[in-house]
């Protein structure tokens, strides 16, 4: 009975022990860097387009060219209408830099541009952003990857083509009158969606 | 003698390191202990933050602090004011990476890069102590996309109300054609009324369960010794908004925390009363000049205190919620004229009475016009405006914080002028430095050409649409 009651509280000791093993094995597994930056670019932006595809399809599209009750609207407040996919999107941009201050671990920022932006606050400014532009502006279909160093960090830079899918995108830049670019067609590459990941500091 | 002066000199050095001690002592003591921190003061404070001088503590809030205490300083009390109605320079646009060489030739990161204190010498009567070419630093090219820019001097970007740095959209050229070619006076002009009854069930902290919703009686009163009540004061409980909403005498009288104890009775209730039921226009108050003494612990502001030019005989008043909505009978009539004028001595507030709106407002007190049809004093300063409560609800009510369409006189557009007259007969009475003096007065003499410049700007693009279309 008294080698019983060793033997459980040895087997006890061992799965406790290998218990905290495993947790402590598990925590560090959860803090390994096992995602390069480029996987991690690629999956942020399925998030984000995925995200905007739907508010465009189901929200925007869908009440304002189908079903036809409400407006969407640069000045959406003053006008009472939806916000453009495109704002929902920087707005989102904007969010995610204010909330990432407070989380020391999450470093990225992201932004839609154009070589035809509405605002020229869009236009593309550093030399990977003019390069990355043209070349999924020419290589329909395909993402640009660079490496970039900016205000003395080195970032990975990586830009996705940004596609007018809905009738509604290519409605609004072509009638806009601050748009450079008034002959756009559904499918033209219209911008792209710049992502930066750091490097180092 | 070699001997002597030996002795003497170590005296002197005991005496200068007593001294010295001491100083340092006090000095100490007076920075991390005592609530008068006066010596420290580098130079007088701007006009935005003299009433609260005293209370360096209000900003410094850590007297070993450096640059990051004073920004949160700021952001305590001003960051609700920078996200809405809209900032159009938020700190996240120039954390991108990709402002990085923006950010070296202006850190608009923290607020004192713009608006320094202590430094009169320096800052516009706007709080902004920058040269004034600021804008050039990112927008020096600007006429390459808006034709109707260019030529224009570095110092004008903010005249009429086009630009200001934290809310860039408030005129921007959509708004100016939309609104182009109004009359002088709309067709029904009527400001916005008060929605604040309606609300109630949506204001979740209203005490509806100890004073639910109901019209009181004379014999409800659960004041102790009602009967020794000032005779007046019963009558103006009685036929107005608080008895008729089931607000009893101890909802004011006794803080919640002691309700039901009849000693904790208080005859004369303050801001913290109020702001029971009325929590967002007491926090508004608190946030403008008439208030922002008490928000950091100081006693109410005084008339005798202020830069502006105040009644002589008003300069002991006590800047409470009573002060203007004397109690009991809480006249929204006194709190939008008299009241301001019982105190404000100066050109504009001197003149009102000999003013159109005041010929409005004295015919819908009189009950000859519409609600809504009269301008008080508070209807272009304390306007009524549909005030975001939180992220996900909004409501009518009375701005409370007086500069919050104050400086510059352009903020006031929206909230009040534009409920009565167009726009761009607005825009040029407020650039009317004398037609603002003689509070409107006769016709602007002024004229702002913006609504020209979007109208001419609209004109392009149509035309360059033309062209595409015949290409």
């Amino acid at each position: 009975m008294q080698h019983l009651r060793k033997g459980f509280i040895a087997l006890g000791v061992a799965v406790s022990i290998a218990g905290l093993a495993t947790a402590i094995a598990d925590t560090d597994a959860m803090n390994k860097p096992t995602i390069s930056p480029k996987a991690m670019a690629d999956a942020l932006h399925l998030v984000m387009d995925s995200d905007r595809t739907i508010y465009t399809r189901t929200i925007v599209n869908r009440l304002v060219k189908k079903d036809k009750v409400i407006k969407a609207s640069e000045h959406f407040e003053d006008d009472k209408a939806l916000a453009l996919p495109a704002q929902m999107f920087r707005f989102g941009a904007e969010l995610v830099a204010k909330r990432s201050e407070d989380l020391p671990d999450v470093n990225f920022s992201y932004s839609l541009q154009s070589l035809w932006p509405v605002n020229k606050q869009n236009a593309p400014k550093t030399d990977v952003e003019k390069a990355g532009l043209k070349f999924i502006a020419e290589n329909k279909g395909k993402n640009y990857y660079a490496e970039e160093k900016l205000g003395g960090t080195t970032y990975f830079t990586a830009i996705y083509p940004d596609v007018g899918v809905a009738p509604v995108c290519v409605s609004c830049h072509n009638g806009h009158k601050d748009s450079p670019k008034r002959d756009f067609k559904l499918g033209d590459v219209m911008g792209g969606v710049v992502i930066r990941i750091p490097l180092e500091g | 003698m070699p001997a002597a002066n030996a002795i003497g000199q170590r005296r002197l050095w005991v005496v200068w390191l007593t001294l010295m001690s001491g100083l340092v002592a006090w000095l100490a003591y007076s920075m991390l202990e005592s609530d008068n921190k006066q010596i420290f003061m580098p130079g007088p404070l701007t006009g935005g933050h003299h009433q609260i001088g005293v209370a360096c503590s209000a900003c410094h809030t850590d007297p070993l602090g450096g640059g990051e205490v004073l920004q949160q300083a700021c952001i305590d009390c001003h960051g609700a004011d920078r996200k809405k109605p809209f900032d159009s320079h938020p700190r996240s646009k120039f954390k991108d990476p990709r402002n990085a060489d923006r950010l070296e030739n202006i850190d608009a990161l923290v607020c004192i890069t713009c608006h320094v204190e202590h430094r009169p010498e320096m800052t516009a009567a706007n709080g902004v102590s920058q040269p004034q070419d600021f804008c050039f630093y990112c927008h020096a090219d600007v006429g390459k996309d808006r034709p109707s820019h260019r030529g224009m001097a570095f110092n004008t970007c903010n005249n009429a109300g086009c630009h200001n740095f934290h809310n860039n959209r408030a005129l921007y050229t959509d708004f100016l054609i939309k609104h182009l070619h109004e009359p002088e006076v709309l067709d029904k002009p009527r400001l916005p009324a008060r929605e604040f009854a309606g609300m109630l069930d949506e204001i979740a902290d209203y005490p509806a369960d100890r004073y639910p919703v109901k019209q009181l009686v004379a014999e409800d009163a659960d004041a102790p010794g009602v009967a020794h009540l000032e005779a007046s004061g019963f009558r103006d409980w009685l036929e107005t908004a608080h008895a008729r909403s089931g607000v009893n005498c101890s909802a004011c009288h006794v803080s919640p925390g002691d309700a039901g104890d009849k000693r904790a009775w208080n005859d004369h209730p303050d801001h913290r009363a109020c702001a029971v039921c009325h929590d967002l226009e007491v926090k508004r108050f608190e946030r403008g000049k008439h208030g922002m003494r008490l928000a950091v612990g100081l006693p109410p502001m005084t008339p005798a205190q202020a830069r502006l030019p105040m009644k002589a005989d008003a300069g002991h008043k006590q800047l409470e919620c009573n002060t203007c909505h004397v109690a009991h009978r809480f006249d929204i009539h006194q709190a939008a004229v008299d009241a301001c004028l019982g105190c404000h001595n100066d050109k504009h507030s001197l003149a009102y009475k000999q003013s159109a709106h005041f010929q409005l407002w004295k015919k819908e007190v009189a009950g000859e016009g519409e609600p809504g049809s009269g301008v008080s004093c508070a209807s272009c300063h304390m306007p009524r405006v549909n005030f975001d409560v939180s992220d996900w609800m909004s409501r009518v009510m009375v701005e409370h914080n007086q500069n919050a369409t104050l400086s510059p006189n352009e903020k006031m557009i929206r909230p009040a002028c534009l409920h009565c007259h167009g726009l761009g007969f607005t825009l040029d009475a407020l650039a009317d430095r004398h037609l603002v003096d003689n509070n409107f007065q006769g016709r602007p003499t002024t004229h702002v050409t913006s609504m020209e410049m979007a109208e001419a700007d609209e004109k392009r693009a149509e035309e360059e649409t033309e062209g595409l279309e015949q290409n």
